[in-house]
């Protein structure tokens, strides 16, 4: 029975879907980690929900492209949103984002299950890769490569950016541009995750990836492409296990992501907290 | 050279006027009450904050041309010490605007990191997260940047604070070291009683321009009293 289904098309496009988006949301994730704004990345997944509903209330039809267009446009209007009402100097940025994500997230799920399409609500909020068609597994490939080629040629000033924004603007990289160009890349990414893990989960897969190597390595590189193949191996295995244990692959891939997290953070040769200190003469 | 700068946030004047010219080889102390202007002065030269009036020259023309020349160390607060990136690492990042965004670090590029490793004795230390370093060592590292960035101008803000003894007299020897190559050294100082030890010219700031000179003959009792007694601030021992 598991043979047949690893020979199914089904699950081939599911394994494709997963190494590839694994691979491109971990390599992302060193981002999150590196700007800590992993709290306003779960915020913008959440903001995904009413996003797809606007796209099915506009055009009267679902599909991959205006899902993608609405979830681009309920997650700008959010972000931008709590930025502006925390221009105003008497509210947090995080409370502002908070407020307008849960009001977004509730709207989605009030609206989404009253509108005709055939998808479930759950599909939307842990996703279903085995449900993945051909013309998905292309939007993944295209915002997969769009995401790596980004990043890689931007790699330098938005490093600079990261570590020093003030530094890196005096030296005359356009700081501006970059953070604008970060928060395309995670709509992209997070956009293109919706259907492996939904839009609750895909946070875990936007950050355990990077989070897990911040503790194998001190490379910054190495946080990119090593979160990158954590994410990749990490989903591809999660699906076998998944089709082996009966359980769905959405959860399996985000609860394998976050063992190897643990793994790390218990027995890291130079972080992990199992691990005998005085190898290692480490300062606080 | 600085002629004039005022600086302004929103509608709060940060500096007023200042004017002073100095050359390279000089260290320059900027001395003064707190919010009096310093780290704000370092910025304006850095390039970091736009200046209301007034103009910052270097070689004839505005700074705006020549941002390679100078680099700036923020106050080790300002600094995200746990960012995952090792001591080369950070010093690599002092070649990219040399390097440019895209092309591969070249044999001098990488001739330029080992120098600059090397004359602030930190080879040893090069695979160490930033981290991982000690108050001291964490400054050479920003030095060992400028250094591979081939910057002519040293803006550091407030480099003695937080060093033990020991550190602060090798981070002192060191500026000396650095300025006697023909490097132009400008540092926040908040110690007004070992100025004139790591020091050659003083700016007193006070939001404006109080005085400027060489150490000894502008850090009089009275300037002190003057500038400091106002604001109630007491200079760190």
């Amino acid at each position: 029975m598991f043979e047949e289904l690893i020979h199914s098309a089904f699950y081939q496009r599911a394994l494709a879907a997963a190494a590839f988006i694994g691979f491109t949301n971990g390599f992302f994730s060193g981002f999150v980690v590196l700007r800590r704004n992993a709290l306003s990345v779960s915020a913008l997944s959440h903001t995904m929900l009413p996003g797809i509903a606007l796209g099915i209330l506009v055009t009267g039809y679902l599909s991959q492209w205006n899902a993608f267009i609405g979830a681009l446009f309920a997650a700008l209007l959010v972000g931008l949103g709590s930025v502006a009402v925390a221009r105003g100097k008497r509210i947090a940025e995080g409370t502002s984002l908070a407020v307008l994500y849960t009001a977004a997230f509730a709207a989605g799920v009030a609206i989404l299950p009253k509108l005709e399409t055939r998808t479930e609500l759950e599909h939307w909020l842990f996703g279903d890769i085995l449900a993945i068609g051909n013309s998905d597994l292309w939007i993944v490939y295209v915002v997969g490569a769009l995401i790596l080629i980004a990043s890689n040629t931007m790699m330098r000033p938005l490093l600079l950016t990261l570590f020093e924004p003030n530094v890196a603007a005096a030296q005359g990289v356009p700081t501006r541009a970059m953070q604008y160009l970060v928060f395309m890349m995670l709509v992209l990414a997070l956009v293109s995750s919706l259907q492996a893990v939904g839009c609750v989960l895909t946070v875990g897969l936007l950050v355990t990836p990077a989070a897990t190597v911040s503790l194998l390595t001190d490379k910054t590189s190495a946080l990119f492409w090593g979160g990158g193949l954590i994410g990749g191996v990490g989903s591809v295995l999660a699906v076998f296990l998944s089709g082996y244990l009966g359980i769905a692959p959405g959860p399996a891939i985000v609860i394998l992501l976050g063992i190897l997290f643990i793994l790390a953070y218990l027995f890291s040769p130079k972080y992990g907290l199992l691990v005998p200190k005085f190898i290692f003469n480490r300062r606080p | 050279m600085i002629e004039g700068v005022s600086v302004a946030y929103r509608d709060i004047l940060a500096l007023d006027g200042v004017s002073f010219a100095t050359s390279c080889g000089n260290r320059v102390a900027l001395v003064g009450p707190n919010g009096a202007g310093k780290s704000t002065l370092l910025k304006a030269i850095a390039g970091l904050v736009p200046q209301r009036l007034g103009k910052i020259m270097w070689r004839g023309s505005s700074v705006k041309k020549w941002s390679r020349e100078f680099a700036y160390l923020p106050q080790r607060e300002e600094i995200d010490w746990s960012f995952p990136i090792t001591v080369r690492g950070l010093v690599e990042m002092g070649r990219y605007p040399q390097v440019g965004w895209w092309r591969k670090f070249s044999k001098a590029d990488n001739d330029a990191v080992d120098a600059a490793l090397e004359s602030l004795n930190l080879m040893d230390l090069q695979y160490r997260q930033i981290r991982e370093l000690s108050g001291g060592q964490q400054q050479r590292a920003f030095l060992a940047r400028a250094l591979a960035q081939e910057a002519h101008v040293l803006l550091l803000d407030e480099p003695f604070t937080g060093l033990d003894r020991n550190a602060s007299i090798l981070l002192g020897d060191l500026l000396a070291k650095l300025a006697e190559e023909g490097r132009l050294i400008i540092a926040s100082h908040h110690d007004l009683g070992s100025a004139s030890l790591l020091f050659d010219e003083v700016l007193v700031l006070n939001t404006r321009q109080v005085g400027f000179g060489p150490v000894e003959s502008v850090l009089t009792p009275s300037l002190i009293q003057e500038t400091f007694a106002v604001t109630g601030a007491q200079s760190h021992v």
